[in-house]
């Protein structure tokens, strides 16, 4: 037997003795509609799924122990690996946690103020090239393939303003700590703009083609209820809380960077007796990221009308050494509530670094989701909960 | 509320000595709860109508050297009803360490303490669910302890790179 396991762990290893009319069965880890390698054990009664057990860890590439040996700036490159649809906000993610470590000491003087706008730029067009991922991917997991094409069109679109901006398409490594790694390529704002233009009308053509469609609403609408309590208890954030009722944006509730000069709105799911819909079911949750992408095409739009101001795009610094102490800090990425736990010690490399995942913490309320529901609703419940494996198992 | 008040309410609560506070921490101070308290501490600031810490953030271990004799367990707490937050540590012995489950509390314990136990070997007593979650169930050691030394071989593959 294995040097370290434990009782409980000795007993996993044992068959599992289902009952004579039940079958066990494993869903993933290649599966289309997971998302990435995520495997589902199934215990079936017939289509009813008696209990999904998720087992993670396929993509499990040690980023923390990693992150102890590596300098802060090194870092940044291995957030992108995490949540690698938005990798923009966990590069910002990161930073914020490490410039707030560093703003104990008085040599730092701050991201700069053209950063500031830049990081927001980046971030909410990441976040709309994100939801579409969301959307286009949900629909065709639910049977839908036109609007996977739609979305992927439009993706295609930001995807390639990144290009110009920093060269990558996926993993940027743009937003740095103390501010971001180059300026604007000439012309990228009309971009932009011409961009959000053409953009904001699609969101409507996605609610006509996919919202709303009879199908899709039977699939979605009143199943797999996550209510505001058991969101929170299973440390659901983001679109999965919001979705539940709560109106919780740390953008709004604790702003960081210069989200508090922004004028925008938080959507909420809400109630629909006629259609069915209640509180935190698939189709809120979904309905919830749909309502996002037109408050970030706002806050782009705001961006570009106010101008950005002049200036350095990185903080002066001579080397990142923030002093020694630790720090929790959280940001709002796409998929929820990103925080890091840095423990630094006073030198370049951080003793222990922590990523608090929230695909992680939306996963684990999977088991108790799907249990007594039919094995077509996990589909519609994984999905829904738009989850990325590189970010779950880092 | 502030983690001094909330220590002041904890020490009278629990009338244990053993319960102290750090305030000269760089930027946030925190709470030292001995192990066998942090799942009736847990309870208490969970259930409590004032404290309210619904929100369990993230649960971390910590080994801050190989030289060290003793490891942490850091509990990020979150009130969503009134907004405030707390940092609890938990010291515990690298030779066997166990610490009471706070899974009750808050469901997402469930992964996060399976996740330090995966890592870091601390076993959560009473957990119902104790195994693996990231690395493969028949893995051997905890690598993210300072002193961990990776296998030459893995299932016939060669580890260090």
């Amino acid at each position: 037997m294995l040097a370290q396991s434990t009782a409980s762990e000795e007993r996993k290893f044992l068959e599992l003795k289902p009952f004579s009319d039940e079958m066990v069965v494993s869903m993933g880890p290649q599966h289309p509609s997971t998302h990435g390698v995520l495997r589902l054990e199934l215990r079936l009664d017939g289509e009813i799924v008696r209990e999904a057990i998720p087992h993670i860890g396929y993509l499990h590439r040690c980023f923390e122990k990693h992150a102890e040996n590596l300098s802060y700036q090194q870092i940044v490159p291995f957030t992108d690996r995490m949540d690698y649809i938005a990798a923009m906000n966990q590069n910002w993610g990161f930073c914020l946690a490490v410039e707030e470590l560093m703003s104990a000491d008085p040599k730092f003087a701050g991201v700069p103020e053209r950063a500031e706008y830049l990081r927001v730029l980046a971030g909410e067009l990441n976040r709309i090239a994100s939801h579409l991922l969301a959307f286009g991917t949900y629909g065709m997991d639910i049977g839908a393939f036109t609007p996977f094409l739609y979305a992927f069109r439009d993706r295609e679109k930001i995807l390639l303003l990144f290009e110009k901006l920093c060269g990558a398409r996926l993993t940027y490594n743009y937003i740095r700590v103390g501010g971001v790694s180059r300026d604007l390529p000439p012309g990228f704002l009309d971009d932009v703009r011409e961009f959000i233009d053409y953009f904001e009308p699609k969101i409507d053509e996605y609610n006509a083609l996919l919202t709303n469609n009879k199908i899709f609403l039977e699939r979605t609408v009143g199943v797999a209820i996550m209510d505001e309590a058991m969101a929170i208890s299973y440390g659901a954030t983001g679109p999965n809380l919001r979705g539940a009722g709560r109106k919780w944006d740390l953008r709004k509730d604790e702003p960081y960077s210069i989200y508090d000069r922004f004028d925008f709105d938080i959507p909420v799911g809400e109630e629909i007796p006629e259609a069915g819909a209640v509180l935190g079911d698939c189709w809120n949750r979904y309905k919830v990221r749909m309502d996002e992408m037109k408050e970030s095409v706002k806050i782009i739009r705001q961006v570009l009308d106010g101008g950005l101001p002049d200036g350095p795009i990185v903080a002066a610094m001579k080397a990142i050494r923030p002093p020694a102490g630790e720090v929790f800090s959280r940001s709002e990425a796409p998929r929820g509530e990103l925080g890091f736990y840095i423990v630094s010690d006073g030198s370049v490399k951080p003793v222990r670094l922590k990523a608090k995942s929230p695909c992680f913490c939306a996963l684990s309320a999977l088991q108790e989701l799907s249990r007594g529901l039919m094995i077509a609703d996990i589909i519609a419940i994984i999905g829904s909960i738009d989850i990325v494996m590189g970010e779950v198992d880092r | 509320m502030t983690t001094q008040e909330i220590f002041s309410r904890l020490q009278s609560k629990f009338e244990d000595n053993d319960i102290s506070i750090e305030t000269e921490a760089v930027l946030e101070p925190f709470i030292v709860v001995p192990s066998s308290l942090i799942a009736l501490i847990s309870e208490h600031l969970c259930r409590e109508s004032d404290l309210a810490f619904d929100s369990l953030q993230c649960l971390s271990g910590v080994d801050l050297s190989a030289s060290d004799e003793t490891m942490e367990i850091v509990y990020h707490l979150f009130s969503m009803t009134h907004q405030h937050d707390l940092t609890l540590k938990v010291i515990v012995p690298k030779v066997e360490p166990h610490v009471p489950t706070v899974e009750h509390v808050w469901k997402i314990a469930n992964w996060h303490e399976r996740e330090v136990y995966d890592l870091y070997g601390v076993v959560f007593d009473g957990h119902s669910d104790l195994r693996r979650i990231l690395l493969p169930d028949d893995w051997e050691g905890h690598p993210m302890r300072k002193d961990y030394k990776e296998p030459e071989i893995y299932r016939g593959m060669k580890v260090p790179y």
